[in-house]
């Protein structure tokens, strides 16, 4: 009998997570949609991505041909994702040299006053930055760093220099106080606390931070359209320079978006996986 | 090796008025294993913090080996220290644990090799050298936390509670190898713990505290016998020393109609109609025919020997005696028993302070 009271309840919880999986699958769908149109649109002719909808068509891979290849733009593919890699990457090594030492001090060593700092860093992101943008144009313009890889990883650096430290002084504060003061006791230096006991524990935690200013840095368009479209052109601009007023670009523009997304694609993949291993890291303990 | 000196060390916490630890002087000589003792809020390990340098010394000094450390941090203090949680590096080995603090101090790696090996033998951890902590068992993790701080060859070992993560019997079999150990190594040693027995059983000498205030610092046998004042009476020694208080009477003092040896000494210091306290420890009363009468409301068997709480009512103050008699006796709860005194017993002021300990007069003489 009880065998068959256990199977009732079994029977139940089943069939509530069928309910909740089929919820959970249209909802994803319905986000994920417009990707994957925008996947298969690069993949078609213009012509057939202007037409009437289709589910089926033979794929080509002209419309990648064309946009790794054409010089119509201001800047080629590769120089575009040079550009981004260089910017993305220094921006994300300076924001770490940055936000590890400043995490630190707030978690393991709190200044005085350091909810206030804690405060003020977040506080940077509450201004809208269209508020800021002709500020930000004078002062790049004035330096000469206007139109140039420098001022946006200057920007970048600032723009994630908050969220990481926010997110490491999180990690940081996992890391359980006693360990630090053994390594202190154990004749550690302030430097060899930081890079032999705490930052290989919280290794995870720093690769997520990292992972996300990366994908951050690399989808960042109002900034780079306004203060750098001549030089040091990144991918985003690099994609809505297929945006035309003559002909059709859909197939095009899908194709360079497709392009443009595969190294975020990669990162958040990485950064998912990093980042559980991270956020589960306290409860491991 | 060296000896250490708490010279009217206070540490006062920001917000609180009352110090947590509140002028400690002590001095701890070279090689002495010190066990500071005490309920929890009584500062024991603030003192044993602010002598590792982990918290600040609001007031005084703290000295090791006759240098003045009260401002020098904990790296520069050449201490080793056994955390409660061990705090072991969880993403080295236990052979990275071990010779951290020796790589700190630039040891070649060669003579750092030769120092946790040999230390891994002492603490029977050589097959484990390579594994991390998270695949040891409590009791390795103890015994490498112990490698840790013997391998450094440090001035002083601080122990804060380090077997209190044990289950009891390898806290007991662990308490035994430590006392060995220390004595081989002969370190000085300052150890906390909130276990009057771990106190008792390790100490050469204990140091008593209650709200950050020393109460006495003396060997376990001179606590025991002489304690200084009722807390030290009522902490050291399970179970606890009875405590009855008793009013000064024109012929001396009697404890619900037992009359309590008075020292002629101590006879002056008693006013009459004063409160003193009387204390006398289970073991040194017994059960007789004659005394002070009362029932037996619990018998607590333990084979060898047996306590029996006993309580009596004398005109009007209730007074409850735990008495030790041989294991299986034939009281019952319920049962009209006899106490009388059999052995010293203790007077404390109005104050709560120590006045006399005297030996009480042999049953019936």
């Amino acid at each position: 009998m009880s065998g068959d009271s256990t199977s009732v309840i079994v029977g139940e919880k089943k069939w509530h997570n069928v309910v909740l999986g089929i919820i959970a699958w249209i909802v994803g769908i319905l986000f994920f949609f417009p990707v994957a149109w925008m996947f298969m649109n690069g993949f078609k002719t213009e012509a057939v991505a202007n037409s009437d909808p289709q589910l089926f068509f033979e794929p080509t891979t002209e419309q990648y041909t064309a946009v790794t290849q054409q010089t119509t733009g201001l800047l080629g593919f590769t120089e575009a994702f040079a550009n981004s890699a260089w910017i993305v990457g220094i921006s994300t090594i300076f924001v770490m040299i940055l936000a590890i030492p400043a995490a630190y001090a707030l978690a393991v060593r709190p200044v005085k006053k350091w909810r206030d700092v804690l405060f003020f860093f977040i506080s940077t992101k509450f201004l809208p930055i269209v508020a800021a943008i002709l500020p930000l144009w004078i002062i790049a313009r004035e330096l000469g760093i206007l139109n140039s890889r420098v001022v946006l990883i200057i920007l970048y650096t600032a723009m994630n220099l908050p969220l990481a430290v926010w997110m490491l002084r999180s990690f940081f504060r996992e890391v359980p106080k006693s360990l630090i003061e053994a390594a202190d006791v154990d004749g550690a230096s302030l430097w060899a606390q930081l890079t032999s006991v705490v930052l290989p524990i919280v290794a995870p935690g720093v690769a997520a931070t990292a992972l996300l200013c990366l994908i951050f840095a690399w989808n960042e368009f109002f900034l780079a359209v306004q203060l750098n479209t001549v030089d040091g052109q990144t991918v985003p601009i690099w994609v809505t320079s297929f945006v035309s007023t003559r002909g059709n670009f859909i197939a095009k523009l899908s194709a360079a978006s497709t392009l443009a997304s595969v190294p975020v694609v990669i990162a958040g993949w990485i950064a998912q996986k990093r980042m559980i291993r991270g956020l589960a890291m306290g409860a491991i303990k | 090796m060296a000896e250490v000196r708490y010279e009217a060390a206070s540490r006062i916490y920001p917000g609180v008025p009352k110090p947590a630890v509140d002028q400690l002087s002590i001095e701890i000589e070279e090689g002495e294993f010190l066990v500071l003792v005490g309920p929890s809020g009584s500062g024991k390990s603030t003192a044993l913090r602010m002598l590792a340098g982990l918290e600040p010394c609001d007031a005084g000094s703290i000295h090791i080996g006759g240098r003045d450390v009260t401002l020098t941090p904990p790296r520069d203090r050449d201490i080793a220290m056994v955390f409660q949680n061990y705090a072991l590096y969880p993403q080295m080995t236990v052979a990275a644990n071990m010779g951290f603090a020796l790589k700190q101090a630039k040891v070649p790696a060669e003579e750092r090799r030769k120092r946790v090996e040999e230390a891994a033998r002492i603490l029977d951890l050589t097959e484990y050298l390579d594994r991390k902590p998270k695949n040891l068992s409590g009791g390795q993790r103890q015994r490498v936390a112990m490698g840790r701080a013997i391998v450094r060859e440090p001035q002083v070992f601080l122990m804060d509670e380090p077997l209190s993560n044990l289950d009891a019997k390898l806290r007991v079999q662990t308490r035994l190898e430590l006392a060995d150990l220390q004595a081989r190594l002969g370190t000085t040693t300052v150890y906390v713990t909130h276990d009057q027995v771990e106190a008792m059983t390790l100490g050469h000498r204990v140091a008593v505290l209650n709200f950050g205030v020393l109460q006495q610092c003396d060997t376990p046998k001179r606590l025991y016998d002489e304690p200084a004042n009722t807390f030290v009476a009522g902490f050291i020694g399970s179970p606890a020393m009875n405590l009855n208080e008793c009013v000064v009477e024109d012929g001396g003092l009697n404890l619900g109609g037992l009359a309590v040896p008075v020292p002629e000494a101590a006879r002056a210091q008693l006013t009459r109609g004063e409160t003193v306290t009387v204390g006398v420890r289970p073991e040194h009363l017994v059960l007789s025919d004659q005394g002070l009468a009362g029932e037996v409301r619990v018998v607590e068997e333990l084979g060898s020997e047996a306590y029996v709480r006993v309580h009596a009512t004398h005109r009007g103050q209730d007074l409850r005696l735990f008495v030790r008699t041989e294991g299986g006796t034939n009281v019952h709860r319920g049962d009209t028993v006899h106490v009388a005194f059999d052995g010293p017993v203790h007077l404390f002021g109005p104050d709560g302070q120590r006045m006399a300990t005297t030996v009480a007069a042999p049953v019936g003489g």
